[in-house]
């Protein structure tokens, strides 16, 4: 009503200018529309600035500003500050850096490690490339990467031998989470086909195979391989705890592969199936050529996450002995020198499992766009 | 229903092939667990016969084509295809399935192929077909269908009408003895039925065996030479289209055709 009168009170073009709208685009408009919109805001908004105000600047502070990089001893890296704990003492992380990436490596064959980590980029680049001239003979050479790793690491045929036991820190962390992802995918993807096989014998073994290694802890898998395992063993024989451990970790990792395979495989319409079935495809073709393919693409997310899990699992291999990143920090903190330093040690360490962690996330959401321009406009 | 749709078309009058009999079904039964889908069915086909099964949903018309490439299996009787009776064994069930194309109601083309390949992939694959040999016949295909010019595309970006159309140039590219459809036009909308049919309706003049699953009587009329009328697992009434949609002898194959071609 009261908008009908205002019209009717001017003639057309005679309405008195009004002032401008609230601006609600822009840098302007947005803090006015999300942050003091209303008296809940406003004060909801000045707690947060205090919030910040008072973690960020002395936490920077503590990480950079006042933090030492170079000094041999933890009283060493005191007395370069204000006052004790006043900044990170990053010093612990460079001297001991070495340690934490190589373990016991024998320091003149340390360059068989770098060897392996420059191959190791080479493969993660070539086989994650989309559009790489010579695909085919990256797959291969991925394919052959964890033999070649394996050579490289521990010796033989013209090198040096080097014990698993001198493998330590990162370098054992990679080896164990590396082997764990790598071979659990081809023998996830078998125990899932064998779950839907018709042959009654196979799909038994299967089940039994990945609710066993589901229903038990990765803690509990790793102990049998630590202790029990060697009662099986024939007498005498030595059957090397990293391998045995190696075995555990990846087929608890395949189990879970073969589920998520198994849901991927569940996924596809039962018209795929006849599809293929109709034209006269064998079991193996339809499935390389037809399910799988499409099959692997709904389950990405799926693997990647179990990929990921694994990944962090590594670090379980500590509490059976092993030194990994994580066991070498720790027991590097008794050290006399650098008591007392675990926040350094924490960030460094959590930092190296981010990045790794979030890389792979990142690579999975990129495969998974990629593949779903190619079936939709 | 679109009873003008074939309009192009007039093929010969439904004269019956030659005696030589290309399907033999004889006393065939099928159960779906306690379900009995398919009751003593008997049928022979001719080769270069084209058949036209209709009836009310879940009277198992489907389930009857789909036991001759095998996607069904049965319990009792016999079925032979071209001389090759279906049985356990796999060896013959893929010689079948190599030579009987199937089309089915929702196109089922490979969503991860382009075009190009879902025709191509079977010969390469299953015929051993050198690759540009096959993606040059597959081309022929295409051009078969009228849609030559969606080679590239993903199956995901063509309408339904096309979708079909490509699965039919996928199955003939095998270059089948037989041709089962299976209600090729249901998941269609009705301005593109007629692009399918059309095509169909070519493969019908250059002499293919078909069996056809549909309630298009159009169709029926114009190109096949018998129609199958199945009601509740039985085949009620075979005829000639003319006969059949003018003198339907059975009170239920009535009732179908009242139902069909007036609402």
């Amino acid at each position: 009503m009261a908008q009908n009168q205002a019209q009717q009170a001017y003639s057309p073009g005679t309405h008195p200018d009004l002032p401008p709208p609230v601006r609600t685009t822009g840098v302007l408009g947005w803090v006015r529309k999300n942050l003091i919109s209303s008296p809940l805001n406003i004060a909801l908004t000045l707690a947060s600035i205090w919030l910040l105000w008072s973690i960020v600047p002395p936490a920077l502070n503590w990480v950079l500003a006042e933090a030492v990089w170079s000094a041999d001893t933890r009283k060493e890296c005191w007395a370069l500050m204000g006052a004790p704990r006043d900044g990170a003492c990053w010093a612990f992380i460079r001297g001991s850096f070495k340690l934490f990436v190589y373990g016991w490596y024998p320091e003149p064959e340390r360059w068989r490690v770098n060897v392996t980590f420059l191959l190791f980029a080479i493969t993660i680049f070539g086989a994650l490339r989309e559009n790489i001239p010579g695909k085919k003979y990256w797959l291969m050479f991925a394919t052959a990467f964890p033999f070649i790793a394996a050579w490289l690491l521990l010796g033989g045929f013209g090198l040096t031998p080097v014990g698993t036991q001198k493998l330590g820190g990162i370098l054992l962390t990679l080896v164990v989470a590396v082997t764990g992802i790598a071979f659990s995918l081809p023998i996830g993807l078998a125990l899932a086909l064998g779950r839907r096989s018709k042959l009654p014998a196979l799909r038994a073994v299967c089940v039994i195979f990945i609710e066993f290694i589901r229903g038990v802890p990765l803690i509990t898998l790793l102990f049998v391989a630590s202790t029990m395992l060697t009662y099986f063993l024939p007498p005498g024989s030595t059957f090397d705890l990293l391998m045995r451990v190696l075995i555990m970790v990846t087929l608890f990792a395949s189990a879970y592969i073969a589920e998520v395979v198994r849901g991927g495989l569940q996924g596809l319409p039962s018209g795929q199936y006849e599809a293929a079935d109709s034209l006269g495809l064998t079991y193996w073709k339809a499935h390389r050529l037809i399910i799988l393919p499409q099959a692997l693409k709904i389950s990405i997310p799926g693997i990647v996450n179990t990929f990921i899990g694994s990944f962090k699992d590594s670090v379980l291999v500590l509490i059976i002995g092993m030194m990994d990143i994580l066991g070498l920090g720790r027991a590097r903190l008794n050290d006399p020198e650098w008591l007392g330093l675990a926040p350094e040690l924490y960030i460094f360490i959590s930092l190296f499992f981010f990045i790794s962690c979030f890389g792979m996330a990142r690579y999975s959401l990129s495969l998974e766009k990629k593949l779903q321009t190619g079936h939709k406009h | 229903m679109n009873q003008d749709t074939p309009t192009s078309s007039t093929t010969e009058a439904p004269a019956t092939s030659s005696g030589e009999k290309i399907i033999t079904i004889n006393g065939m039964h099928k159960w779906f667990d306690d379900f009995h889908v398919l009751k003593n069915i008997n049928l022979e086909v001719g080769r270069g016969e084209r058949i036209v099964i209709c009836g009310p949903s879940g009277s198992g018309k489907s389930t009857l084509i789909r036991c001759i490439n095998r996607l069904e299996e049965h319990q009792q009787g016999t079925i032979s295809v071209d001389g090759t009776e279906l049985t356990h064994d796999l060896k013959n069930i893929e010689i079948i399935r190599s030579e009987v194309g199937i089309v089915f109601q929702q196109f089922n083309l490979f969503p991860h192929l382009t075009v190009l390949e879902n025709v191509a992939l079977a010969p390469i694959w299953v015929r051993k077909m050198p690759r540009a040999e096959a993606e040059g016949n597959a081309m022929k295909y295409l051009e078969r269908v009228k849609i030559p010019e969606q080679a590239a595309k993903y199956p995901g970006q063509l309408s339904g009408g096309q979708q079909q159309r490509v699965a039919i140039a996928r199955s003939l590219c095998m270059n089948p003895r037989i041709m089962l459809f299976d209600e090729p036009t249901s998941a269609l909308d009705p301005e593109m039925i007629k692009e399918v049919l059309d095509v169909m309706i070519e493969l019908a003049e250059s002499g293919m065996t078909m069996l056809v699953v549909t309630h298009e009587m159009g169709f029926a009329t114009a190109v096949a030479h018998r129609v199958i009328f199945m009601d509740g697992g039985e085949i009620i009434e075979e005829k000639p289209p003319r006969e059949f949609f003018e003198n339907p002898e059975h009170e239920r194959t009535k009732l179908f055709l009242s139902q069909i071609l007036h609402h």
